[in-house]
């Protein structure tokens, strides 16, 4: 026993136990990376299908599926921020660009535009989904991105022709607070914004998560129910909803894509 | 059970005990907290009964076996290390095979860490038996818990959404079947009274489980 006392073999014991379990979760982390890089990038396409409708949330499809969706029936294409016109689609792969790492690549990002939803840098473009059928645009879907409560937001919003009628949203990654603020990932919640406005009379993004009951999509088209106990993340949204539909985000493509100047 | 792995008497009741009479939900009333939380579907309740099984199991072994080699002084923070490192590599795992659920999970997965019961099992059996002793009593114990988790998310899924797995048992009224759901069942305290009903059921059936007041 004396052995198992000594401070030396104590801190020798202690070292080699910190190394070995730093191997082991190191070697877990590095190795399944990919996979878990292929699984969070599957997921965010999924959830652009679940915006337009394409999809039932939670519902369970596989690469080939989804693969054969963005082939019949969507158009994924970039948009110049400071414009709002498109990008040559020849000159750029829109469905494999990585918004994320554009906002955080100094050569396609800039710092954006003082704000209420905690951006600090944006980049130059972000990528617009076109929902075809046939040669009709049904909807167009936008990425939304902006600070909660403990980390950043991202989800998709997708408009009608009138590039104004929510047709669906989600926010497929997110860390509000699970049973509070998380609730704004569950498909109750998001269902709520189906049919609501994004802009008012005026062209204003005015679209706000309030506290309590908003009325019908009809009746209270900018409004929509907060959730209590969760009124940051209520607020969080309201704001990057703002901004991305103001003229800072998406908003100069949205005019010519609702005047039918850009298809 | 023994047909599969050599076991002496002893050694079945280390590995059958905690399947029922010494329940580590249901009679010792630990690991409650995610028992509350992923109970509301079926299959959520499966994977963290499956990542509750693996790090109990590994744990028990690892700390079993450097048990005669760890300093008295340190073997808490020795125990919480190799817990922690497993329940680490069972999230990194569940993100890299089973994302959505893993999504779902969220914080719980981590919260592995915090389980009282894996605690309770390295400290109050691992440190003191050699390794297969204490992977049978890991096992047993990862499964009661398994066993009341699945026990549980089976009485919410139905109850509460009609489905099962996520498939359709009791046809919901808005559906135009004849169930209506009871919302209660998808919240935390619904859990609560259904380990309630349980930990009662238990010790109507075993009687030598009431405590004496």
């Amino acid at each position: 026993m004396r052995k198992l006392e000594s401070t030396r073999y104590t801190i020798v014991f202690a070292t080699v136990v910190c190394v070995v379990c730093a191997l082991l979760v190191s070697v877990a982390a590095v190795s399944l990376k990919p996979r878990q890089a292929a699984n969070a990038r599957f997921y965010m396409e999924k959830n652009v299908l679940v915006a337009a409708g394409l999809i039932e949330p939670g519902r369970d499809i596989s690469a080939r599926e989804l693969d054969e969706i963005f082939a019949s029936r969507i158009q994924a294409r970039l948009v110049e921020f400071a414009t709002g016109n498109l990008v040559d689609a020849d000159k750029v792969d829109a469905r494999s660009y990585d918004q994320r790492r554009a906002r955080n690549d100094p050569a396609a990002s800039r710092v954006a535009p003082r704000n209420d939803a905690g951006i600090g840098r944006m980049p130059e473009h972000g990528v617009v989904y076109f929902v075809r059928d046939g040669d009709k645009v049904e909807q167009v879907v936008i990425a939304v991105e902006g600070l909660g409560m403990w980390g950043t937001i991202y989800g998709f919003l997708a408009l009608g022709p009138d590039g104004n009628t929510v047709r669906g949203l989600t926010f497929y990654d997110h860390r509000e607070t699970p049973g509070l603020g998380g609730e704004i990932g569950t498909a109750e919640w998001l269902s709520l914004w189906d049919g609501r406005r994004g802009y008012d009379d005026k062209w204003h993004a005015r679209i706000t998560v309030i506290k309590g009951p908003a009325g019908s999509p009809e009746a209270d088209p900018l409004r929509v129910d907060g959730l209590s106990g969760a009124t940051i993340t209520g607020n969080a949204v309201t704001k990057l909803m703002q901004f991305w539909l103001s003229d800072e985000g998406y908003g100069r493509f949205l005019r010519k894509f609702r005047e039918g100047a850009v298809t | 059970m023994s047909a599969v792995l050599p076991l002496n008497a002893q050694e079945r009741t280390i590995l059958t005990a905690p399947l029922l009479e010494n329940n580590p939900i249901g009679v010792q009333v630990l690991g409650i907290c995610s028992a509350l939380a992923v109970t509301t579907r079926l299959d959520k309740a499966l994977v963290m009964g499956a990542g509750v099984i693996a790090v109990l199991v590994l744990s028990s072994l690892a700390i079993s076996l450097v048990r005669n080699h760890t300093p008295p002084s340190i073997r808490i923070i020795v125990q919480l290390s190799i817990i922690a490192s497993l329940v680490i590599v069972f999230d990194q795992v569940l993100k890299a095979t089973l994302y959505e659920i893993s999504l779902e999970l969220s914080v719980f997965v981590g919260l592995i860490i915090t389980n009282c019961i894996v605690m309770g099992r390295a400290e109050g059996f691992a440190m003191q038996n050699g390794p297969y002793r204490s992977v049978l009593d890991a096992l047993g114990n990862g499964l009661g818990f398994a066993l009341v988790l699945v026990l549980v998310a089976v009485t919410r899924e139905v109850l509460g959404a009609g489905r099962l797995f996520g498939y359709t048992v009791l046809p919901l009224a808005k559906d135009g079947g004849w169930y209506v759901p009871n919302g209660l069942m998808l919240l935390a305290p619904s859990a609560l009274f259904v380990i309630g009903l349980l930990v009662w059921a238990l010790r109507v059936w075993k009687p030598k489980l009431q405590e004496k007041g």
